[in-house]
């Protein structure tokens, strides 16, 4: 059994060579595994191992081996818990809202978002269980669940939304399945046995196809309000509560809205892998990214919107029992997290992706000073000198106040300066900046989610422990199992690229490809400008 | 085509005839499995919860009284064994944010009439009885810790660890009215003493207090009793008394009333700021 496995991977089968260069260059992944793959597989599985073992130790000690106490009883799980199911929003977003929409480019792309909603969603749901005192008792939920609360209501939309994303993952792959089937044929016999499960019998009739066509569109409608549902109790879980910092109206579309901003952002930072990995620069092509960026962007600045109407409404009233949480937040213990956020995470990628997708300005680059480097380093240079006078001025008795201020205004003015200078890189660079924003949009989404969970809790009505310099510091077995379930959806994710083709064989098939003029982008990326294909 | 037809319509015949039989015999089977299933996974019922019989318990903390010397969180934890770490009814220092003035207020768990903890909660494990009680079964408790994020009181804790064990305390029959051995894992908080009161005794707290500060009754019967043997009629307490209830805004209905303290001539937002909390001063 084995040496026909090999022999025949070595020679390649019939099956194989009938394979035209589409079909060729998307199924190269899953045909051919090589020493990186069982490398990044071992990678990331040991780092899911030690993931385990903390969890073992957490086991057989209980939940004091974490930071948790009676004032911090939620930590980095529940944060975990928050953001996969964020991330898990993209499926229902690029497979669903875009095909309702008929936007064709999505071809390429919906099934890495789908695989990353499979992948988060069961990362997801074990978030929870880990968090559980008492994990050997889960059953109870079923056994004596109660309806009325917020608990149930996750478990049932999580795992409605995972049977759908299922389900919507599959129903696109039944070609390709049958494609695998029929021709690679000397696959490892647990990867054919998929391939034939997973086929349904797809032998490629026109009813056939009428009919996933059929089913494919139903799924789309019925998973757009358990997707919205889904992230909408997850937030209840902190919105049913009477916590100040938590009893909000809003949280609902807010975590929505954070939710599709992060998923969406880490779809770009798929789309970069693996393009690059699996060379599939014919299929993702800069217009896609540029497709991708605008969403993203839309997304991200709805997100800033939400998190502007909850807190500012909040702090112009400060009222007395959201002032100490508040003030924590914008000034106090999480203050640079929370600034972080809010500007790194969001108001920088707002701008970074905008800029990358401005109009190019010619004139900027005409201006023989405007460039970022010497004006980066007369800001530092003017800033330096302003703290010098006030060295100065404490040394020697000199009123050096106004120069200060003058080297101050001068700083912040080649600041300014700089951020235009760089307008002409970023434009020339589109896909490395959308990279930039997309990732510092997905660690803020994590970020967020921490302190969402975390300050709230420093600050109940009646505070049961004395509030010491921290009140919750997470320990090694809560990085390790944070480390591990990312790892996990990583390994998940990377192997469902690696048995089926991560972009679309049949769906992409009768694209043709659609470059459009350039527009927006610097001259540095050599386009097509004369295709006059209309824009879809 | 024609043929298929048919087929369809038997089929949905039958899926309906199908469908039909199983919502009717979905809950016999239930009757037949469920309980078994139930005293297998979970032993039954909550344990040893005696019903509580025609009492609407409540408590009145006069706060002019208290000196906070902690009595009655002594005599809590000696009689629960609470386990290190955990005040079931707590003391807290409540200081003005400007004025001088200061007052203790002891914090059993409020006992409340719409309690956001048994709304919350995803099992039942923790739950509402007709006296009053709002009672914690540790047989069922998942550790989920919700209930700890909806109460506003802070009046709940957790076994982070396996609880230190004494030999009297592992004797014990796990009872709901109890709580006892302690275990891992599971959310503990103030009981009101139902293994005390259904013998005509008061709880723990209310009889270890040398002030007389903690009344104790029955709503029913309209009466409120201290350590100091002191029956007052409740009625005419809460009105004469100017009783509140903490954070009473939330519309959570505790039981527990507190009869205000000489100092507190200021307004009744000073009684949420701890002094253990400083950051909520600023």
């Amino acid at each position: 059994m084995t040496t026909t496995i090999a022999s025949s991977a070595q020679k390649g089968s019939a099956g194989l060579e009938s394979l035209d260069p589409h079909e060729r260059l998307l199924l190269a992944p899953v045909i051919k595994w090589g020493r990186g793959t069982y490398l990044t597989i071992g990678a990331l599985g040991a780092i899911v191992l030690v993931g385990i073992y903390a969890y073992i130790v957490q086991l057989q000690n209980g939940l004091t081996v974490t930071g948790m106490r009676d004032t911090v009883s939620w930590g980095l799980y529940i944060t975990n818990f928050v953001f996969f199911i964020g991330i898990s929003h993209v499926g229902a977003l690029l497979s669903s809202i875009l095909r309702l929409t008929g936007a064709q480019w999505r071809h390429p792309i919906t099934r890495m978002a789908e695989a990353i909603t499979f992948a988060a969603l069961l990362m997801g749901a074990l978030m929870p269980i880990i968090d559980l005192g008492r994990p050997e008792r889960v059953l109870n939920l079923i056994l004596h669940g109660r309806l009325q609360s917020p608990i149930l209501w996750d478990i049932l939309s999580i795992t409605t939304y995972l049977v759908g994303s299922t389900i919507f993952l599959i129903l696109p792959l039944i070609p390709d399945m049958a494609l695998l089937r029929d021709k690679f044929t000397n696959a490892p016999f647990w990867r054919r046995w998929i391939y034939k499960v997973l086929s349904f019998g797809w032998r490629g009739t026109p009813e056939q196809h009428v009919r996933l066509e059929r089913a494919m569109n139903t799924m789309a409608i019925l998973i757009l309000p358990v997707a919205i549902m889904v992230h909408t109790v997850v937030s209840w879980i902190f919105a049913m509560t009477l916590r100040p910092g938590w009893n909000s109206t809003i949280f609902g579309p807010y975590f929505v809205a954070g939710a599709l901003a992060s998923g969406a952002a880490s779809v770009v930072l798929a789309m970069v892998v693996f393009r690059k990995m699996y060379h599939l620069e014919d299929f993702i092509t800069v217009s896609h990214f540029r497709k991708m960026a605008t969403l993203v962007l839309t997304l991200d600045l709805t997100y800033l919107y939400f998190n502007i109407s909850e807190y500012v409404t909040l702090a112009y009233k400060m009222e007395s029992s959201d002032k100490a949480l508040l003030t924590d937040l914008f000034r106090g213990s999480f203050a640079g997290l929370f600034w972080l956020t809010q500007i790194l995470g969001l108001l920088v990628p707002a701008f970074l992706l905008a800029f990358s997708m401005m109009r190019p300005i010619d004139w900027l680059k005409r201006i023989r000073l405007l460039r970022p480097l010497p004006l980066a380093a007369a800001a530092v240079v003017f800033l330096a000198a302003s703290f010098a006078s006030a060295f100065f001025q404490s040394m020697f008795g000199l009123d050096l106040a106004p120069l200060a201020l003058v080297l101050r205004i001068g700083a912040l003015i080649l600041a300014g300066l700089f951020a235009v200078s760089l307008i002409p890189v970023l434009q020339s660079r589109p896909i490395a900046i959308f990279v930039i924003a997309s990732s510092l949009i997905v660690i803020q989404a994590w970020v967020k989610r921490f302190i969402i969970v975390v300050p709230v809790l420093e600050h109940p009505f009646l505070p049961n422990t004395p509030l010491t310099e921290v009140l919750y510091r997470p320990t090694w077995v809560e990085w390790a199992i944070t480390a591990g379930s990312m790892a996990g959806f990583l390994l998940i994710y990377f192997f469902i690229s690696r048995i089926v083709p991560i972009v679309s064989v049949w769906e992409t098939k009768h694209d043709h490809k659609v470059e459009e003029p350039v527009r927006g982008f610097g001259p540095a990326l050599k386009q097509p400008a004369t295709t006059s294909s209309p824009e879809v | 085509m024609a043929d298929q037809k048919i087929n369809r319509r038997e089929f949905l015949k039958l899926a309906g005839l199908g469908t039909a039989a199983a919502v009717i015999a979905a809950p016999k089977v239930g009757e037949l499995v469920g309980p078994a299933l139930r005293s297998a996974l979970s032993g039954g019922a909550h344990p040893g919860d005696t019903g509580g019989g025609d009492h609407r318990w409540l408590m009145v903390i006069d706060l002019a009284r208290c000196d906070g010397c902690g009595a009655c969180t002594n005599a809590c934890s000696a009689m629960h064994m609470v386990p290190p770490g955990q005040e079931w009814i707590k003391v807290y220092k409540m200081q003005h944010p400007t004025l001088e003035s200061s007052y203790f207020f002891p914090r059993p768990c409020m006992h409340c009439d719409n309690p956001p903890c048994v709304n919350v909660c995803p099992v039942d494990a923790t739950y509402k009885r007709s006296d009053g009680l709002v009672l914690m079964d540790q047989d069922r408790c998942i550790g989920c810790r919700i209930c700890m994020a909806a109460c506003p009181y802070s009046a709940r804790y957790f076994n982070w660890a396996e609880p230190p064990h004494t030999e009297q305390e592992l004797a014990e029959v796990y009872s709901v009215e109890m709580n006892m051995p302690h275990r891992k894992g599971v959310v503990e908080k103030c009981l009101f003493c139902p293994s005390l009161t259904s013998q005509g005794l008061l709880p723990a707290c209310v009889s270890g207090c040398p002030m007389g500060a903690i009344f104790f009754g029955d709503e029913n019967e309209d009466a409120v009793t201290n350590s100091y043997g002191e029956t007052l009629r409740l009625s005419e307490l809460l009105v004469e008394g100017a009783a509140e209830r903490h954070l009473e805004e939330l519309g959570t209905e505790p039981r527990v009333w507190y009869l205000p303290p000489r100092t507190m001539q200021a307004e009744a937002q000073s009684e949420r700021i701890s002094e253990a909390h400083p950051a909520a001063q600023g």
